[in-house]
């Protein structure tokens, strides 16, 4: 009954959705107040509906309730219970309704701060969520309904893949919903300037803290995803230019680009077509992202074949979507007034280098990622691209980026003085340099480009220090002075501070992954090995007894030099209800390094084969994605974007 | 300067760019541009030998050996009609074994062993690979198992 009345929810959202869609444009272009309001009241109420109806299915999964096909397929009663809550976006419809559920929490959003927003604005942008919405609740209805009842029931359910059944995992897709859902925010902005042919400095003060959200919750979703194949799959790697991976790397790219352009729409009202253009991709590119890894289309191109009328509609829809916005775009974008000037050498130019290379980059991931699909589909040879060829292509794209990045904060706006910027720059490229050489001299082997990669995390690093420097006039003026200038600082330069600190920090940790070393061995229990100049002693191995599985735990004392550094107890479990097995990898960390070990399989004499990685600085990876979320989050919190300050600064310019 | 020179500026160097990029896909894809092929497209077309490849098929019934060192496997890759003998070193998917589709990636070797260095299974018995259902279909063997879709993540072994 109760998934039931979660189904009929879920049909009532996409009523009020075309309802959105239509009476609030009418309300916009006709500027009758009560019209254009009644699109804040159907956010909210479609809100309450899908919430209602996503909490229906999370009882349904709770429960156990297997007349639900979709429970079936994806739950089992033994399951534990963070894994029955999670397994309803583990797979394709759950995963669907949660998109919807964020769908509706950024409108609602949107409604309750959209105060201060001109109504007209307001009511188109919340058409626009609501045209996405009407989409999304048709494609759930009718190709991929959760609620779909089953004839009879079967006993038991089929269980969840044992490798998905993971905290880490459990949290990735809702934070990476967040970062892909939060760009419709800005593409519906964009989408309402285009039909009103107006873009200024506030509709960019009104963009960037919501393209700001999305991006921390994207960067956040991304690096879980990382950190979960990193310690699950067990091989040591962390990104492996999956499609998968791919799939939400171009919407964070683009998103990336999108989040600096505001910035010079907001300060300099230049490059606006641009930003207006970046929207729709990044939200274009989410929503192909979704598809991509939600439709199986990447398994196979004939998953299409497999339900035609999914793969139908996804077509129609990304056509629409992409398509029609675009060709808005096409038609509108001519008609918004062209911005200030700026010389090439400019904070402007700058950013706009920042964007050129980032999208580049974003279009040979897509390349990469989507060619050998063409092909498939065209029905040409089966071939795939390999990692080598986006390490290729897209590193070498970045570097520039990179040595850029330092340059663009202390150049001045309109005209910069490039000459002045490299001089004040003299003590990052000193660092840099002393970081490089260091490195070459004191690591061994010596790998020449790994130490060009710590070098330059140094530059970006202390670029963005020398940034912080110049801004407090630190060593130039009385520290007093700095200490009161530092916290008058805006919380933005803080954020931008933090979140190029974050990519150095990032930047260091891939490039201390040359250095990583690893041996498999058939060891027996008493065996000694030595890597990296630890020495791993195999202590036991004990039959332990899962939840859900039953596992062998071998035990090993990791120690250098004779002094003991770590237990560690990597396992090897059986799942029973799916009859296989996964490795359960234990992992020391001092955040400088990584002593990572597998457990694998038994040859049933007593051997056991072990794969052991010693990896320097892989921690940091994460560690420097996270900065940069940070970073992103604490220029969320500047007083500039709160409710009522761009009102209260409008106020004050009237009284002027 | 004026605006239209300035927007001269930004297509120039965007186009600059996109150029740049162009070049290193077209050389990056000569070189990683995997191509998939069956144990009889092997068999019978020949090998490019020293490319890197990836091979789809079954893991034949009997023919696992471990070789002494421990974590070096033999195995043959079957799509019931030939079969390629399998040289791999490191530590197996959790989902390998005997009869098993598996898709692997590496390089055939003068000896005709392939020399895998990526062992694909994915970790679902329901599940298999395109490319296997392909290589199975292409030799005739295929018993219209239905692959369900986008079911199972993939896991992946590099040695």
């Amino acid at each position: 009954m109760i998934a039931e009345l979660g189904h009929f929810a879920l049909a009532l959202a996409l009523i009020l959705a075309l309802v959105q869609s239509v009476l609030p444009l009418i309300g916009a272009r006709r500027l009758d107040p009560a019209l254009m309001a009644l699109g804040g009241s159907t956010a909210f109420a479609q809100f309450a509906l899908v919430a209602f109806s996503f909490a229906a299915l999370v009882h349904a999964y709770v429960t156990s309730d297997f007349s639900l096909a979709a429970v079936v397929d994806n739950s089992h009663s033994a399951k534990p219970l963070l894994y029955k809550i999670t397994g309803v976006w583990g797979n394709h419809e759950g995963s669907m309704l949660l998109w919807v559920l964020i769908l509706t929490l950024f409108g609602a959003a949107v409604a309750w701060f959209g105060g201060n927003l001109p109504p007209d604005l307001r009511a188109r942008v919340l058409a626009v969520q609501g045209m996405i919405g009407a989409a999304f609740f048709a494609f759930i209805l009718f190709t991929s309904n959760p609620f779909l009842r089953l004839s009879p029931a079967p006993l038991e359910g089929n269980g969840m893949n044992p490798i998905l059944q993971d905290p880490g995992l459990a949290i990735h897709p809702p934070f990476l919903y967040l970062g892909y859902v939060g760009f419709s925010v800005a593409f519906s902005f964009a989408v309402a300037a285009l039909i009103e042919g107006r873009v200024d400095a506030a509709w960019a003060r009104w963009v960037r803290p919501w393209t700001l959200a999305a991006w921390c919750a994207l960067t956040v979703g991304i690096a879980l995803g990382s950190w979960w194949a990193y310690y699950t799959l067990g091989w040591g790697g962390w990104w492996y230019w999956d499609p998968v991976e791919n799939a939400s790397f171009m919407p964070w790219l683009v998103g990336t680009a999108l989040l600096h352009s505001a910035i010079v729409v907001e300060k300099r009202d230049a490059l606006k077509s641009w930003t207006v253009l970046l929207a729709i991709l990044a939200f274009a590119l989410s929503l192909i992202g979704t598809f991509l890894v939600r439709s199986g289309v990447l398994t196979s191109v004939h998953a299409f074949a497999v339900d035609p009328r999914r793969g139908v509609f996804i077509l129609v829809l990304l056509g629409v979507a992409i398509g029609g916005s675009l060709s808005l775009y096409a038609w509108r974008a001519p008609a918004l007034a062209p911005g200030g000037l700026f010389a090439p050498i400019s904070r402007e130019g700058a950013l706009l280098l920042n964007n050129l290379l980032l999208t580049v980059g974003a279009a040979t991931v897509f390349i990469g990622t989507l060619y050998p699909l063409f092909l498939d589909a065209m029905g040409g040879d089966k071939v795939s691209v390999g990692f080598p060829f986006f390490n290729r292509t897209f590193v070498p794209l970045m570097v520039p980026l990179l040595l850029a990045v330092p340059f663009g904060p202390l150049l001045g706006w309109k005209r910069g003085d490039l000459w002045a910027a490299a001089q004040r720059l003299s003590v990052a490229a000193a660092v840099a340099l002393a970081a490089l050489v260091l490195a070459l001299l004191l690591t061994s082997p010596r790998m020449v480009l790994a130490c060009l990669g710590l070098g330059l995390a140094a530059w970006v690093a202390c670029g963005a220090l020398v940034e912080w420097g110049e801004r407090l006039r630190l060593l130039r003026a009385p520290l007093r002075d700095s200490l009161v200038r530092a916290r008058n600082l805006p919380r933005a330069a803080y954020g931008m501070t933090l979140a190029h600190l974050g990519v150095a920090v990032f930047v260091a940790g891939i490039a201390a992954s040359a250095w990583e070393s690893e041996r498999v061995d058939l060891l027996h229990v008493g065996d000694s090995v030595r890597l990296a100049g630890f020495d791993v002693h195999f202590d036991a191995v004990t039959p332990i007894e899962g939840p859900n599985y039953r596992a062998d735990r071998g035990t090993f004392t990791v120690s250098r030099d004779g002094a003991v550094v770590a237990t560690m107890m990597p396992e090897r479990r059986f799942f029973t209800v799916q009859q296989m097995s996964t490795s359960f990898t234990a992992i020391h960390t001092d955040l400088l390094a990584d002593f990572y070990l597998v457990l694998g399989e038994g040859d049933g004499k007593g051997g056991w084969t072990v794969r052991i990685y010693q990896k320097p600085l892989v921690p940091w990876i994460w560690l420097g994605a996270g900065v940069m979320a940070l970073g992103g989050l604490v220029s969320l919190s500047d007083r500039r974007w709160r409710v009522g300050a761009a009102l209260k600064r409008a106020r004050l310019q009237a009284a002027e | 300067m004026t605006r239209k020179r300035r927007r001269l500026i930004a297509v120039l160097l965007g186009l600059g760019m996109l150029g740049i990029a162009s070049a290193l896909v077209l050389t990056a894809f000569n070189d990683n541009l995997v191509f998939f092929m069956t144990p009889t497209d092997l068999a019978t077309k020949g090998s490019p030998e020293g490319r890197q490849l990836r091979v789809g098929g079954l893991v034949e019934q009997g023919s696992v050996e471990r070789a002494a060192d421990g974590h070096t496997v033999l195995f043959k890759v079957t799509d019931l009609s030939r079969d390629v003998p399998v040289r791999y070193s490191g530590v197996l998917p959790d989902l390998f074994r005997e009869g098993q589709g598996v898709v692997i990636e590496g390089k055939l070797g003068p000896d005709h062993v392939f020399m895998a260095d990526t062992v694909l299974a994915k970790h679902d018995e329901r599940y298999m690979p395109p490319e296997v259902a392909e290589a199975l279909k292409k030799s005739g063997h295929w018993q219209g198992e239905h692959p369900v879709a986008g079911a199972a993540a993939g896991a992946e072994a590099k040695p």
